[in-house]
């Protein structure tokens, strides 16, 4: 005997005419029959969804002899050419699930009454068996599925792991917790804390968008750029427009990545941080709770993204966190969003380190109910500066920053208060500090004048360096009108009072006697103005 | 802190005009500066005191439009000085020397 049976089943509800047919054993040789091809004791044989032989099958009454049918019907051709003479339809509640294709009797006979009513028997209680064995088919391959989908979830989730820090700095007079709980489908969070020059920690938090493999991929190379990049400049803006520059080529379509990046000095609680398009971190002070602001767009987005900085200052006993989108975003049964209002509301009250993720985690299961389904990945990390420590010394401290501009005249003043405010708490003498700002504000002047040509479009950059030491204070602009001219004529009070020198003509002068060096220095496409200053008074203290 | 528009307002104290001066003074400040240096004139008085009790912030091109309005007073015959200047504005006063042509006034001169 030979057996044939088709998923037809799957085969019409997938609408793929042309699956391959699952072997079966055959099943016990009925006495007198040939097989068809007694070398395998089984055939197989693809049925069209359309041949017209499935639907005469299907309402068979019994056993077919292929001889007679008189169907316009590629199978019936092929069964005839495989040498089968009798097809035994095998039919389960209705449903044509399969055949028995049996050869010639050895005794060239044909089959008689009692061998097709024998066969009817047959088909009869061997179709549901062969049916339950399809569903075990089935049901095995459908286990497999999702047994392919968790493993994927493993990886995901072995990846997401593998990249986050397995210890947490430890920082006199400052706690810090973090917190990762990941969705039954991982999404793409992380956080990191890099060591930087100066005692200083780099804080990244971060949210790939999708989830799964692809996501816990683009995390962890997101990861990877980040870590590169912090060991090459140490400003959170640069930092983020690198890892952008990066990450546009080589994203998937659909995902980007939002992503805070923060600078903390622990010795001074001054916090430096830029931000792709990520939740901006709570600061818990006594005067409340408040946003640390700053905005641009997530990277792998658009290339040439800018990032602005913001600084702050994490006084004594002040409490910072940081957090994705998975707790704002988490739903209560009713479909209300847990929301910024309420995590704001969360923040005021005075828990650090792992008592506040403890209660704002008791909060998020209060307000989603006990039959929650995570619905998105969750990253809290949290820092708080311990009340009643001492300023230190601001003679250690150090610390590197930077902010752009636009090129609109007016906005020196802008750099120069920006400036100001940075350096504010490096112990310079007042007077020291004026001077500064005034060589800032006149370096600025220049750059907008010459390097900008007072377009708001072409930029001046700031960056602000403190060493033990001096400040150092770089102004660099785009050069449009080439360098800015060094003043060949040292301005003259006398003869300007006598109209023999113009009234202007004062700003590289100033700048000279204001700071400690002033340095300029020439790429061809950008010109960058150095002024330094001693932190402390050299001679005239 | 913001740029703060300038203002200049003059007025007439026994043996003097005073000019008051408030806000940045900058490029931007060059014509109400020459217009209450033009109301002065017509006030024709022997010395103007420049009171910069609210200036805070006077850049380069600010230096200049003192520079202009000194040399315009030294035509006319006139005395000026300056009142109210920061310690760091006085000290750039001196190192421009506009402190050798006017009289500086620490503190908020009568």
């Amino acid at each position: 005997m030979t057996a044939l049976t088709r998923p037809i089943r799957r085969l019409l509800g997938r609408g793929d005419p042309l699956v391959e047919a699952p072997r079966v054993p055959p099943a016990e040789p009925i006495p007198e029959s040939a097989a068809a091809d007694q070398a395998t004791g089984s055939i197989a044989l693809d049925i069209a969804e359309s041949d017209p032989l499935l639907a005469y099958l299907q309402s068979a009454p019994g056993p077919v002899d292929v001889a007679k049918l008189e169907l316009d019907s590629p199978a019936v051709t092929a069964l005839r050419e495989a040498g089968v003479a009798l097809v035994v339809p095998l039919v389960s509640q209705g449903e044509l699930i399969g055949t028995l294709n049996l050869g010639p009797r050895l005794s060239e006979q044909d089959y008689s009454t009692d061998d097709r009513r024998l066969l009817a028997t047959l088909a009869a209680q061997a179709a549901p068996a062969i049916r339950v064995a399809q569903l075990v088919r089935e049901q095995a391959h459908e286990a497999a599925e999702r047994e392919k989908v968790d493993q994927e979830m493993r990886v995901a989730t072995l990846i997401q792991q593998q990249f986050l820090p397995r210890e947490l700095p430890n920082l006199p007079h400052w706690q810090i917790a973090a917190y990762y709980g990941p969705a039954r489908a991982v999404g793409g969070d992380f956080y990191d804390f890099i060591e930087m020059p100066g005692g200083r920690i780099g804080i990244a938090v971060g949210d790939v968008t999708d989830k799964g493999v692809p996501a816990a991929l683009v995390m962890a190379r997101t990861h990877s750029i980040l870590r590169a990049e912090a060991s090459r400049t140490d400003s959170p803006g640069e930092i983020l427009a690198r890892a952008n520059e990066l990450l546009v080529p080589e994203m998937p379509a659909r995902m980007f990545v939002t992503c805070l990046f923060a600078i903390l000095d622990p010795r001074t609680g001054r916090i430096v941080l830029a931000n792709a398009g990520h939740n901006l971190p709570y600061v818990r002070t006594d005067d409340g709770v408040v946003e640390l602001r700053a905005t641009g767009m997530p990277l792998g987005l658009i290339s040439d993204s800018h990032y602005n900085e913001t600084e702050g200052v994490i006084a004594p006993g002040s409490n910072v966190l940081l957090y994705s989108d998975g707790l704002v975003e988490a739903h209560d049964p009713g479909q209300q969003m847990f929301g910024f209002p309420r995590l704001r509301e969360a923040m005021t009250i005075d828990d650090a380190g792992s008592e506040l993720l403890d209660r704002l985690l008791e909060d998020l299961r209060t307000f989603t109910g006990p039959d929650w389904e995570q619905e998105d990945d969750i990253t809290l990390v949290t820092l708080r500066r311990a009340s009643g420590v001492s300023e230190p010394a601001v003679e250690a401290a150090s610390l590197t920053t930077g902010f752009s501009i636009p090129g609109e005249q007016g906005n020196e003043r802008l750099a120069m208060d920006r400036v100001g405010a940075a350096v504010a708490d490096l112990g310079i003498a007042p007077a020291r500090l004026e001077r500064l700002k005034t060589a800032v504000s006149e370096a600025t002047m220049n750059a907008i004048e010459y390097g900008s040509q007072g377009r708001a479009d072409v930029p001046v950059d700031v960056e602000i360096e403190a060493t033990p030491d001096a400040v150092i204070v770089r102004i660099t602009d785009r050069a449009l009108s080439g360098a800015v001219p060094d003043d060949a004529e040292t301005p003259d009070i006398d003869l300007k009072l006598a109209g023999a020198q113009k009234a202007r003509g004062w700003g590289l002068f100033l700048i000279k006697n204001m700071v400690d060096s002033m340095d300029v220095t020439s790429d061809g496409s950008t010109q960058t103005v150095t002024l330094t200053m001693a932190r402390k008074e050299p001679t005239d203290g | 802190m913001d740029e703060r528009q300038f203002g200049a307002e003059v007025t007439e104290i026994p043996d003097e005009v005073r000019m008051r001066l408030s806000g940045d003074l900058n490029a931007k400040a060059d014509e109400t500066l020459a217009a209450a240096y033009e109301r002065v004139t017509e006030l024709g008085p022997r010395r103007v005191s420049l009171d910069f009790g609210r200036v805070g912030y006077i850049n380069s091109t600010g230096i200049a439009l003192v520079v202009r309005l000194l040399a315009e007073a030294r035509r006319d015959g006139r005395a000026v000085r300056a009142i109210g200047l920061t310690e760091h504005y006085r000290e750039i006063f001196r190192i421009t020397r506009l402190s050798d042509f006017m009289e500086i006034v620490e503190g908020d001169a009568a």
